[in-house]
């Protein structure tokens, strides 16, 4: 009988909410942890076991020195490493840093800037290490969380649509917010929530970052012709959880002018 | 060679990363003194990341610091120039645990700003979604982070191997309080149909008739948590506190009220700043909040909100808390895990009465108007009071944001804790020391993502 897989979870700059989802599988939870050696999970468990590890779950952004150089112990001991949420993907709501001046973010926030380390940008997990795989979401949605690390460690490409949130709009009958006037992102963002903002009466607002080859100036050009929105409210758009996903940052940086 | 020494360095390794259950260093010093240091650089089954010093010289506590070294992410600089109607779905992002209190706050703040008038349905179901928020979140903590201390389990996944059934029975009710949050939020982290003014949408009246028999067995799940919790060894620890939190006369506070304490504090969520302050000093490097008068600190979260809300609990509640032995002040902390169950069992039956009452609304918001403005609040997250106060220009955009949340709130009487319950435990091994010392941390189910204040820890060894 073969050794169970060993997966680690490793923590970032970030919310905690995409490693929550984990514990939120509370059906499957334990069935997991019979399957699954759990590591290393310091949210859940005070016992870390040494790596190597066959899987690494990375939640969050590099957002200081130390952890630049912290991901690349992570790579080495990991021989999947699997980057989860928007924070580690893109590098999440804080790297609107990266379009700001981050002495002038620091001194906003803190008495003694003197005393903040961090870098002038929040940067996802791939501009550091190569990774496996990049789920993605603010946050992540717990059974493509599941399906992910099963078909990885099951040597498979993961079930994961990369179509926009359109398909699963028509998909559960919700009908478009935009012929009502509302702005929607998402005609340019990647499905994952099940449309739930649609669902509920408003416009997607990103979270899951760009499909597969957004257009991203076409909606905006669009939305502004319908006036459903002004430049400067598309570069609010663009710029949220995944503001540093090049096609949201190309688009936004467009209507910034 | 242990994987964890390969990549040893004096800070901030992988190894000590790899390492949580703590480093101890005996030193003989030039005068034959014995120094212990025990250093914690990556405290487990909290939300974030922590880290825990503490010196003991010749059986002495020297010195001691509980620090957070959660990377800063800036909230309060980005959210300048966004407009008022972001603020919920951004600030929930600080925290994937506690989500609901940063749109609560955010959106009760910003409804002071814009002098906005909710409905009473808008202000039912916001209590329905923070039930919701407060049961899977006290849950969570108390069965998966908490409990394993009191029975000696390095985590709830160990304690279910000899502890299945109450594992499984947390992870059920954990699982309703989600369920309540999808119902009303869409989802359970970083819920979407919350707005200023209301929300986006409202749930059809069948499908929370159809939640009555689940939040009734919730009732009866929550009841059935509160009494194993209580059969839990806690160690004795007194401590005579001050506790701050919001009140309200006719329901158990969460978004509206008056922030008092139990010293005679009655105020408005606009003198928060005049009352308290945050320091951001030098020996722990993070800040702390305190009276500004006589810089004590405070304790807030669910021993304060019983204490100061403790008649408006139902009967049911009050009932319960005197079966297992509680009463309006509980001044052990280690109790709080007890509280936090009766809270979920007030919780649950608040949320069931609500899915029974349940009315669709004409609207589910009110009309919103962009104007210049300022406003505050204070809501009440799971581990304490959550403070937001927003300065508004004319077209609704911010100009100044201040979140002040419950950790950074408990962070000095978490030391003030450890320093009193140190020396109680001196004489224990310093594993189990560290260990006695981790479990009255998490007393306070420390939510340390809550980056807006949060800073390293500068460490002074001896």
């Amino acid at each position: 009988m073969s050794e169970k897989p060993k997966l680690a979870v490793w923590k970032f700059s970030s919310c905690d909410g995409c490693q929550l989802s984990l514990l939120d599988c509370e059906d499957e939870l334990l069935a997991i942890t019979g399957v699954i050696t759990v590591a290393n999970f310091v949210e859940a468990s005070r016992e870390v076991l040494p790596g190597p590890y066959d899987v690494s779950l990375v939640e969050g952004s590099v957002t200081t020195p130390h952890e630049k150089e912290l991901i690349q112990e992570i790579r080495k001991e990991s021989a999947i490493l699997i980057s989860i949420g928007a924070c580690a993907t893109a590098g999440g709501i804080q790297a609107l840093k990266n379009f700001a001046d981050v002495k002038d973010y620091v001194s906003a926030v803190y008495a003694h800037p003197e005393y903040i380390k961090t870098l002038a940008t929040a940067t996802a997990i791939s501009e550091h290490v190569k990774v496996d795989y990049e789920l993605r979401g603010c946050p992540i949605n717990k059974e493509q969380l599941l399906e992910v690390v099963i078909a990885l460690l099951q040597k498979r490409r993961p079930n994961i649509p990369l179509y926009s949130v359109c398909i699963e709009c028509k998909r559960r009958g919700t009908s478009c917010v935009m012929v009502k006037g509302t702005p929607c992102m998402g005609p340019v963002t990647q499905a994952g929530c099940n449309a739930l903002c649609p669902a509920h009466n408003r416009g997607c607002y990103g979270c899951f970052g760009p499909m597969e080859m957004p257009n991203g100036r076409s909606l905006g050009n669009w939305m502004i012709d319908k006036k459903m929105a002004e430049p400067k409210d598309l570069v609010r758009m663009f710029r949220t959880f995944n503001a540093d996903a090049p096609a949201f940052k190309e688009a936004g940086n467009s209507y910034e002018k | 060679m242990a994987w964890g020494f390969m990549f040893f360095k004096p800070s901030h390794s992988v190894g000590e990363r790899g390492n949580p259950s703590g480093l101890r260093v005996t030193m003989e010093n030039a005068h034959n003194e014995k120094t212990t240091t025990i250093k914690v650089n990556y405290l487990a089954r909290v939300e974030g990341e922590g880290n825990m010093y503490i010196d003991i010289e010749k059986g002495q506590l020297k010195s001691l610091n509980f620090g957070i070294h959660e990377p800063p992410r800036f909230f309060e600089a980005f959210l300048r120039g966004r407009k008022f109607s972001e603020a919920p779905d951004i600030t929930s992002r600080i925290c994937g645990i506690c989500p609901i209190a940063y749109q609560m706050s955010s959106v009760h703040a910003m409804e002071n700003a814009l002098e906005v008038k909710i409905t009473p349905w808008i202000r039912k179901m916001r209590r329905f979604l923070y039930c919701g928020e407060h049961i899977q979140s006290h849950i969570l903590h108390a069965y998966l982070l908490h409990a394993p201390d009191f029975l000696g389990y390095e985590s709830s996944i160990h304690m279910a191997k000899d502890h299945p059934q109450e594992v499984e029975h947390g992870l059920q009710l954990k699982k309703i309080g989600n369920e309540i949050m999808e119902m009303i939020g869409g989802r359970a982290v970083h819920p979407i149909n919350v707005k200023v003014g209301g929300f986006y949408s409202a749930p059809s009246k069948k499908a929370m008739r159809d939640m009555v028999p689940m939040l009734d067995r919730a009732c009866d799940m929550a009841r059935a948590a509160t009494k194993w919790v209580a059969t839990l060894p806690f160690p004795e620890f007194e401590r005579q506190y001050t506790y701050v939190s919001l009140h309200h006369p006719d329901e158990y506070a969460f978004n509206e009220g008056q922030i008092v304490s139990n010293k005679g504090l009655d105020i408005t969520p606009a003198q928060f700043n005049a009352t308290f302050e945050e320091i951001h000093v030098e020996h722990s490097n993070a800040l702390h909040c305190r009276f500004r008068e006589t810089g004590a600190c405070y304790y807030n979260g669910p021993l304060a909100r019983f204490a100061n809300n403790f008649d408006q609990l139902s009967q049911g509640t009050r009932d319960l808390a005197r079966e297992v032995g509680l009463d309006r002040i509980v001044s052990n902390p280690f109790k709080s895990i007890l509280v936090r169950c009766l809270e979920s069992f007030e919780y649950c039956k608040e949320a069931l009465q609500i899915a029974r009452d349940y009315e669709e609304p004409d609207s589910p918001s009110v009309p919103v108007h962009p104007q210049a403005g300022e406003g505050h609040a204070w809501t009440e997250a799971p581990r304490g009071g959550l403070y937001h106060h927003y300065v508004l220009d004319d077209e609704g955009n911010i100009i100044k944001a201040q979140l002040t949340i419950p950790t950074s709130q408990n962070q000095a009487m978490i030391e003030d804790d450890l320093r009193a319950l140190v020396p109680q435990y001196i004489d224990l091994p310093d594993d189990q020391l560290q260990w006695k010392c981790e479990q009255a941390i998490r007393n306070y189910d420390p939510c340390i993502s809550c980056a807006t204040h949060f800073l390293n820890l500068h460490v002074k060894r001896s």
